[in-house]
């Protein structure tokens, strides 16, 4: 092994670093949420900012989630750009009247005249062994939202490009933080010049032949490690990151499905109205001829998100993923 | 012409039909936390209650330190200790009645234990087996509350219930200083007070809603004041006097039980310990204002007005002290165990009847457990 240039970083250091840039670049950005401030938030993925650019830009702000966002939006129609942290997925919750009524709608019910470039990062999944409401895949409700973009990093250098991406986009962002991920770390030089990922755009992670894996956030690295034991089966697996569910990639997606022949998607939120639907049908209407097999999902279970001790036989792993490939041969044995 | 020189074209006062609803002044909180202790009042207190309160207390903080410990030992996934608040949660379960509801918050695990639930029972959602460990009509204690001040309109749907049922049951609902900032907090004392329902709002401030402090969380004198805009009386009581916030918890039960309506009280207390095992307190507070609270411990309180009364001697100190750790043992032993846990649960309670989309995930994970030879 050679020794690389970069120091490795943890995702949390990159949403941090990203933050502070984009507050250097543009004093109109504000970040305020529960904890942010002096305790750097619970994750201290605000660590440092209230030090460096003062209380009155990096707010703690009283405990309530509508207030918070509903201040945010009042905020931005004077000409800020805030940052809202929501503590956890679940916490999220109280805010929805106001993420929905008005944060994702106002450019539209003002014919435009009024846009509101307010982030939302909200820390969601599970696989941390958190109790009760802080586990919550949420990202079907928001993408159910029309008026709202909704982005998920997965690699600590693509949580740095998309939150500034976020912060810089004219519109209402729900940036979703892979919790279990907050700590993984990559080869990521935070003292370089670091490059902001246009919003929209899917990735593939790892190219192959057999099949397509279409995933995002927590489950890309579910979906290498699949991609790798996979190989010993004969598959040679495609693994598509998504990273941003709205707007979506289908042009990334569709190549690679009809590159491949075979789909699945894999994501832990619940399958039934969760996006692997919306997914396979988008796949499926744009695909159909170049398809060998149905558009599979391996989803979390449709539960309210189990107890920690419970948690592993919800979420999926690496024998679900396997499972379904094995599966897309259903055609051939037919 | 001036607005002012057209006559008649405004008042200067509101019409007649308008009436300002109460006199404040009788909802107002005292400028002071209420005391007992090292006070006239403690003579008057019921020493058979002052002793109850003092064996509860000693027998809390042991529990708090044992929780603390299981985190530790990795026995507990988290524990958010109350260890300095036991006067507030041994009083809230000791005011009520046996056919009156408990709707306790996240930090609120000893009030439900006071209140005669099984310490492991109560330790479930913590440990992480189950999402709530106990039938919540079995002591009439709601599922332990994550998300903050959403079971306070609950308490008061379940009091205004009762009382058009014609029983004659009161909810206790508790809520840390943070929590009232919520929505759901305007709304339930809103709710409780235009419903008269039968609810006492405890809220224990406790200076920090992890790591925010009480001055930016409300510009408000105190928290008690809040209940004056929605037409309920509020009292502000010393936290750590547990007779104190006996006293006035029983009044307000009283009160709400004859047909008053709702309470709001604020217990002025302090969170001693982190705010739970992953929290950094060192961050946002110093030692000097931790070791202050600590000499105003509700134990030592009451144990030096106890003893000095002659109410309490060393024998009754340390039987109290035995009971705990009795309690601690029997706690540590069964926690210990690990917990037998059925995967195919997930499914058991989802609906009433379970969906075909739920069979079908059940027989899913049946086939895999089996094939991995993990078969319960
Ligand atoms: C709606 C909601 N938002 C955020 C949280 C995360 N959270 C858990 S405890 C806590 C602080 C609560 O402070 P306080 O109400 O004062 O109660 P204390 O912890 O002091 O008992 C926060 C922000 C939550 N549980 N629910």
């Amino acid at each position: 092994m050679t020794t690389v240039a970069v120091k490795p970083a943890t995702m949390a250091q990159a949403l941090t670093r990203a933050m502070r840039d984009a507050m250097a670049a543009d004093p109109t950005v504000h970040v305020m949420g529960e904890d942010v401030g002096t305790l750097g938030g619970v994750f201290r993925v605000t660590d440092g900012l209230a030090k460096e650019f003062g209380e009155d830009r990096v707010t703690d702000t009283p405990l309530a989630e509508a207030g918070i966002l509903g201040t945010a939006v009042g905020m931005a129609m004077y000409g800020l750009r805030p940052v809202v942290e929501m503590q956890f997925d679940a916490f999220a919750y109280p805010a929805f009247e106001q993420l929905i009524s008005h944060v994702a709608r106002m450019r539209n019910r003002t014919r435009g005249t009024m846009p509101l470039p307010i982030t939302v990062r909200v820390p969601y999944g599970g696989g941390i062994g958190g109790v009760e409401h802080h586990s919550d895949s949420s990202e079907a409700y928001y993408l159910a939202t029309p008026g709202l973009h909704v982005v998920t990093p997965a690699t600590v250098a693509d949580a740095y490009g998309l939150l500034r991406a976020a912060i810089a986009s004219d519109d209402p962002v729900v940036f979703l933080e892979p919790k279990r991920l907050y700590w993984s770390k990559d080869s990521w030089n935070p003292d370089e010049p670091q490059s902001v990922e246009p919003i929209g755009r899917a990735v593939v992670r790892r190219s192959g032949r057999s099949a397509t894996l279409i995933t995002y956030g927590p489950s890309v690295p579910v979906c290498l490690e699949a991609a790798e034991a996979a190989r010993a089966e004969g598959w040679d697996l495609e693994v598509v990151d998504l990273r941003s569910l709205v707007p979506f990639d289908d042009e990334t997606v569709c190549a690679s499905v009809r590159r491949t022949g075979r789909a699945v998607v894999v994501h832990e939120s619940g399958g039934f109205g969760g996006p692997g639907g919306e997914i396979a049908a988008r796949v499926t209407e744009r695909c159909f001829h170049h398809l060998e097999a149905p558009v599979l999902r391996v989803a979390g279970f449709d539960i309210p998100y189990p107890p920690p001790m419970l948690e592993r036989h919800h979420l999926p792993g690496v024998d679900r993923i396997l499972d379904a490939v094995g599966r897309l041969q259903w055609e051939a044995e037919s | 012409m001036t607005v002012m020189e057209q006559r008649g074209a405004y008042r200067p006062s509101p019409p007649p039909a308008w009436q300002p609803r109460t006199d404040p002044a009788p909802l107002l909180p005292d400028a002071e936390p209420y005391r007992v202790l090292g006070t006239e009042a403690a003579a008057k207190a019921d020493p058979g209650l002052l002793r109850r309160l003092y064996a509860e207390l000693v027998r809390g903080r042991r529990y708090n330190a044992q929780a603390t410990a299981l985190t530790k030992q990795g026995r507990l996934a988290v524990y958010p200790s109350s260890t300095g608040q036991e006067a507030c949660e041994v009083a809230a379960a000791l005011v009520l009645q046996d056919r009156d509801w408990l709707f306790p918050s996240y930090r609120d695990t000893l009030a439900a234990v006071a209140r005669g639930l099984d310490p492991v029972e109560a330790l479930t959602l913590l440990r992480g087996d189950w999402h709530t460990g106990y039938d919540p009509h079995e002591h009439r204690i709601a599922p332990l509350c994550t998300p903050l001040a959403t079971q306070l309109p609950h308490a008061v749907g379940l009091a205004h219930a009762a009382r058009l049922k014609g029983d004659d049951v009161v909810a206790l609902a508790m809520v840390g200083d943070g929590g009232t900032s919520e929505g759901d907090f305007h709304e339930a004392l809103n709710f409780a007070a235009v419903w008269q329902a039968p609810v006492v709002f405890l809220v224990q401030n406790n200076g920090f809603a992890i790591s925010v402090p009480l001055a930016k969380q409300t510009a408000a004198p105190s928290l008690a004041h809040k209940a004056v805009g929605y037409g309920m009386p509020g009292r502000l009581v010393d936290g750590n006097d547990a007779a104190a916030v006996h006293e006035v918890l029983a009044d307000a039960v009283r009160h709400a039980r004859a047909g008053g309506g709702p309470t709001l009280v604020e217990a002025i207390t302090y969170r001693v310990e982190a705010h739970t095992n992953a929290d950094d307190a060192t961050r946002y507070r110093g030692d000097a204002e931790v070791d202050a609270w600590r000499d105003h411990d509700p134990i030592k309180l009451l144990e030096h007005e106890l003893t000095t009364r002659g109410l309490l001697d060393d024998a009754g100190i340390q039987a109290a002290r035995d009971a705990a750790e009795t309690m601690a043992a029997d706690l540590r032993e069964r926690m210990n165990q690990d917990p037998v846990l059925d995967p195919m649960d997930l499914f058991a309670h989802v609906y009433a009847e379970p969906t075909p989309q739920l069979l079908e995930q059940r027989a899913q994970l049946q086939a895999e457990l089996e094939a991995e030879g993990e078969t319960p």
